[in-house]
């Protein structure tokens, strides 16, 4: 493609990345599901299980 | 109290682990386009990550590291399925081109359905850079490619959205039927 293609201009990049930033904040507002610090705590107790913990 | 190893008086940096999940989700969430793999991709490379934490460099970008994991976990589980489309929140979904409404949350979804348009190291990249605002170099460390190579992918992903979305330099981000027809089109065209 043409190299003026490649290029977004200051204008448009201040756009897409303010979109981008809505987009993120959304996400990591969300709660984060248990599954995970059930995980977490599962590999610990692991962990503390086998005495491998460092 | 938790029983810290000896050598481990101080807090477990794995303990960070946590803090680190909502950016792991929402990076996942740019690479896989769907909610449920993405949280099925960010718990496989969660326990990566803690079994192999021997190899992480305390002190240094601890979700620099995680990152690297997710990605890599993401790119290994692609090659191995072979598959290409993944199911798309939002856009198989349908209801895109129903309402282009100048509502925010709306037009928002345009962009994240846009967005998922976007070549995976387009999509990972520009959502390094542009919505986490890391810089090119950690960014580039990350993905575990030249800086210039970031650059590119990056301009490229912005030139592309900003295609598919109408944009126009100095603009108001506007959302029309033409636009949203658009992302339609280009989500039922295979990109390159």
């Amino acid at each position: 493609m043409k190299e003026q293609e490649k290029q977004a201009n200051e204008g448009l990049r201040r756009q897409i990345d303010e979109n981008l930033r809505r987009v993120f904040q959304a996400q990591v507002e969300e709660d984060v599901p248990d599954r995970f610090t059930d995980l977490l705590k599962r590999l610990r107790e692991q962990d503390s299980r086998n005495g491998t913990a460092e | 109290m938790t029983r810290a190893a000896p050598e481990q008086a101080s807090a477990d940096p794995r303990d960070e682990i946590v803090e680190h999940l909502p950016a792991m989700r929402a990076f996942a969430m740019s690479l896989a386009r769907n909610s449920a793999q993405a949280d099925d991709l960010v718990q496989d490379a969660v326990v990566k990550a803690w079994s192999n934490f021997d190899k992480f460099k305390v002190g240094t970008n601890l979700r620099a590291w995680l990152f690297t994991i997710l990605r890599n976990t993401f790119y290994s589980a692609r090659r191995k399925s072979g598959r290409e489309v993944a199911d798309v929140d939002g856009i198989m979904a349908g209801g895109l081109a129903s309402k282009p409404d100048h509502d925010g949350r709306l037009a928002l979804a345009d962009f994240q359905a846009a967005f998922a348009t976007l070549p995976d190291e387009q999509r990972e990249t520009l959502w390094l850079v542009g919505a986490l605002g890391m810089s090119y170099d950690e960014a580039a460390e990350t993905c575990n490619c030249a800086v210039g190579t970031v650059k590119s992918r990056a301009n490229r992903a912005r030139a592309r959205l900003a295609e598919l979305l109408h944009l126009k330099d100095d603009e108001e981000l506007e959302l029309t039927d033409q636009s949203t027809m658009a992302v339609v089109a280009a989500s039922i065209t295979p990109l390159g």
